[in-house]
């Protein structure tokens, strides 16, 4: 296996330029989409290119090469009463921000303010054919050219390696506290989580222990929290529980971390919705994985035993109509279950990697 | 106008066959076809071959269909209200006007989504989800009559979008034509789309990439509270900098919207809002959480009592409120008012600079003697300079233009947009080349390639013609 590591945007190019086949890698927290899985595909480390080119609190914006700590962003962003309101998940184990872009992953907080799509506003990247590309802009409104932002968001590394991100930050919330109810079941659990989605409380977050545990975070300034938490316990018929900060920080923490998958387990991504998800949730019982449900049961963590194969999973979500992406563990295909796209994804990838640098070939 | 030649007839006959049911829906005479002339930018207008009213998907998948075999262009069409020119027809071209597909199919309470056709009026979402307790958030000021389709073909925006951001941020799922008549499933009803964001990608591709045929939605809760500010201020810059202290104090307005004098004039002039005189009328609102409103409001009265506001009005009315946003929204019919022809353009500049922008655009207008009236986004940097101008003074039209494209210049120079929300269309494609270098415009001539080899969808929009970008 060859390996690259790059740090600058002209070591990118020519990296690029250089390899007849491509797989880029930042820290390498989901080694599932970032491990070459063939000796003759290079490996390309961008986690030399990092560092932040430009924030400014005022402007509610800010530019990071891609090979950049999310965790360093946070920090920089707490520094001004700042963050990333979608909560990108692994930024503890060091995921870096073309990592979090390109796997199109989000954690709890995307519930109130939209996942990783809805922020980012920027890239540059390079393409198949060797070119630095940029799409989208800085500023927070832009309708000019074809969204080519959006089109990175879930790319996984098979469009192009993102060198530079422009992402959209809000204010950060002072304090939050979590309502936690038990609600027996998964039905009760799921007509619950499509009530409290319906407002009028605002959450910060709302995840799915299954069968029956639904977690609830409000945020904002502390002196309203207590009362506004006692309203968020009353909502349903089932009475809910405030969680102590300690417990709920470490739960929060868990499912932005998957620290709760456990050893002999891979994390998959599945995209869902509250309808889907008791099929799917059978699915998974059946096979002895383990999931959490994430924004409002809008995405499934699933932890799929080691001694499965990765296909019964591929074949199980095919059925479903639902699609997914594996995070851990050996290299695997990008795309699990139902593909979605077809002539428009084929034509998209031809334009971007006409030579098929960054295909995936894998076998599931 | 010339005679149409083979494809043209031949696409004729095939729109006309009896198989496809179109009938009299096929419209080709001189007199109905001039009403499909133009878009809301009606400095430009072009006769098409035909316009084919559809009222069904399957029709407008054998109109593209029969496009692509006889090598004939089409556009689509909602209620033409695009300020770019996005729908101006093709010369010679078809008119696939989707306005008669205008049904909610579906609206899921369970998981906040709803299902449309192309030329659901984006108002009507939000009336079919209101029974749920659900709305549909972008709020383009034409959303009385505008259609998703078109709001999804030019990722349009609205005053709102301070907080609730772009049409591609609530498009989940598309069903889609591509320009050979390949039939594409984009997205879901997920919010946690899995691979790379086709969606995200099809929106605002201003037709470029084939046409919607069915459009999954995201609703948002219908606000508990809201809390309307409406602050005036003695200049333009004392406005900008009220702005600036509130995103500064961490607050997360819903819209942060300014009107300059000439803009307050022109919409007391047709709908009397009652405003109040000033140089610059802010409106900024709240919503969410009763209690957190509360909290909020009383924090934004401070901040606005404390940024030099001649007066601060507040309201919790709907009624009151409706008849504010009634004012904002019609400030660009309203300068109908003041001058017989106006452009408005949609430039972007960071935030922080908007001050100067404001500034700039005054010396520019003081220096070309052309008036200028501001109304904006404040929140995001949306400007929308309306150019005020006399089109039947010779020469009148020509000055206007030169000095939209001035500040279009300066916004790119001060690191913004050509356009926020209106998309680039056919009045803003020269510019590509100020915002996107040579390789990123090369791109995005391969990616329409690849989606469109024969160039049949929409062509002569957004991208900058050819012979220049060769140069």
């Amino acid at each position: 296996m060859t390996a690259v590591a790059v740090d600058s945007l002209d070591a990118l190019r020519d990296a690029v330029r250089a390899n007849a086949r491509v797989r880029p890698v930042g820290a390498g927290t989901k080694p599932a989409l970032s491990a070459p899985p063939r000796d003759d595909v290079t490996s390309l480390d961008v986690s030399g290119l990092r560092g932040i080119v430009e924030y400014d609190a005022a402007e509610l914006t800010l530019t990071a090469r891609a090979g950049t700590p999310v965790a360093e962003l946070e920090e920089a962003l707490a520094a001004h009463g700042q963050y990333l309101p979608f909560d990108p998940p692994l930024a503890g184990a060091g995921a870096t921000l073309g990592g979090v872009v390109a796997s199109g992953t989000s954690g709890p907080g995307a519930f109130h303010y939209g996942t990783v799509r809805d922020f980012v506003i920027g890239v540059r990247f390079v393409d198949g054919t060797g070119e630095l590309v940029a799409g989208g802009g800085r500023v927070v409104k832009n309708a000019a050219g074809f969204d080519l932002p959006k089109l990175m968001v879930g790319s996984l590394g098979r469009l192009g390696v993102l060198a530079e991100v422009t992402l959209k930050v809000f204010p950060r919330p002072a304090a939050s506290t979590t309502v936690a109810f038990e609600l027996g079941g998964l039905d009760a659990a799921l007509a619950a989580i499509a009530r409290l989605a319906r407002g009028p409380l605002e959450l910060d977050a709302l995840d799915l222990e299954p069968p029956g545990r639904v977690l609830a975070r409000i945020a904002g300034d502390a002196d309203g929290l207590p009362a506004r938490a006692a309203r968020l316990a009353a909502a349903l018929d089932a009475p809910g529980a405030t969680l102590a900060p300690g417990a709920a920080a470490a739960s929060w923490r868990a499912a932005a971390e998957l620290s709760w998958i456990p050893a002999g387990a891979r994390a998959v991504r599945v995209a869902t919705t509250a309808r889907e998800v008791p099929a799917l949730q059978a699915a998974l019982v059946a096979a002895g994985a383990q999931a959490r449900y994430g924004n409002a049961a809008n995405v499934a963590w699933v932890a799929w035993p080691d001694a499965q194969p990765l296909a019964r999973l591929d074949e199980a979500l095919g059925a479903l109509h639902l699609a997914g992406t594996a995070l851990t563990g050996p290299p695997a295909a990008a795309l699990l279950g139902a593909r979605r796209g077809g002539a428009f994804a084929a034509r998209l990838r031809a334009a971007l990697d006409p030579d098929n640098r960054f295909a995936d070939e894998e076998t599931i | 106008m010339s005679a149409a030649g083979d494809p043209e007839r031949a696409l004729l006959a095939a729109v006309r066959a009896p198989a496809l049911g179109l009938g009299e829906r096929v419209l080709t005479s001189p007199a109905e076809l001039a009403a499909f002339g133009s878009d809301a930018l009606t400095a430009f207008h072009e006769r098409p071959l035909a316009v084919v009213l559809a009222e069904r998907a399957d029709e407008v998948v054998a109109v593209v269909r029969a496009c692509h075999r006889e090598g004939v262009p089409f556009v689509a069409r909602g209620s033409g209200t695009s300020l770019s020119g996005g729908s101006l027809p093709i010369a010679g071209g078809i008119v696939i006007a989707l306005n008669r597909m205008n049904r909610v199919l579906s609206v899921d309470p369970d998981t906040c989504t709803a299902v449309v056709e192309p030329g659901a009026i984006n108002l009507h979402v939000s009336a079919a989800a209101r029974s749920h307790g659900l709305a549909y958030a972008p709020d383009p000021s034409s959303q009385s009559v505008c259609t998703i389709g078109g709001n999804l073909a030019f990722n349009s925006g609205g005053a709102h979008c301070l907080r609730h951001g772009m049409t591609a941020n609530h498009v989940l799922g598309i069903r889609a034509v591509l320009p050979d008549g390949e039939l594409v499933e984009l997205g879901g009803a997920s919010r946690e789309p899995v691979g790379p964001d086709l969606t995200g990608m099809f929106c605002g591709s201003e037709g470029l990439f084939g046409i919607a045929l069915e459009v999954t939605l995201r609703l948002v809760p219908i606000a508990e509270a809201t809390h309307t500010a409406l602050a005036s201020y003695d200049s333009l810059e004392l406005a900008g900098e009220a702005v600036a202290r509130v995103v500064a104090a961490g607050m997360l307005p819903v819209a942060m919207e300014i009107m300059d004098a000439l803009a307050i004039e022109a919409a007391e002039a047709s709908v009397r809002p009652g405003y109040p005189p000033a140089a610059a009328l802010l409106i900024v609102e709240l919503e969410g959480e009763r209690d957190v409103v509360a909290a909020d409001a009383a924090r934004l009265r401070a901040l606005l009592d404390a940024s030099g506001a001649s007066a601060v009005r507040t309201t919790e009315d709907p009624g009151e409120r409706a008849l504010i946003w009634k004012g904002r929204k019609s400030a660009f019919s309203a300068v109908g008012w003041l001058a017989p022809d106006y452009i408005v353009q949609d430039g972007v500049v960071p935030r922080t600079r908007l001050g100067e922008a404001l500034a700039e655009i005054g010396r520019m207008s003081a220096a070309t003697g052309i008036r200028v009236a501001n109304v904006f986004h404040a929140g995001d940097g949306n400007l929308h300079p309306l150019i005020l101008f006399d089109g039947r003074e010779p020469g009148a039209l020509e000055r206007a233009e030169r000095l939209a494209g001035e500040i279009l210049r300066m916004c790119v120079l001060l690191g913004g947009s050509i356009t926020g929300e209106h998309g680039v269309g056919v009045e803003k494609r020269d510019y590509m080349e100020l915002m996107f270098a040579p390789e990123d415009l090369a791109l995005m001539r391969r990616v329409r390639a690849a989606v469109d080899p024969a160039e049949l969808a929409n062509p002569g929009k957004m991208l900058p013609p050819r012979a220049e970008a060769a140069a």
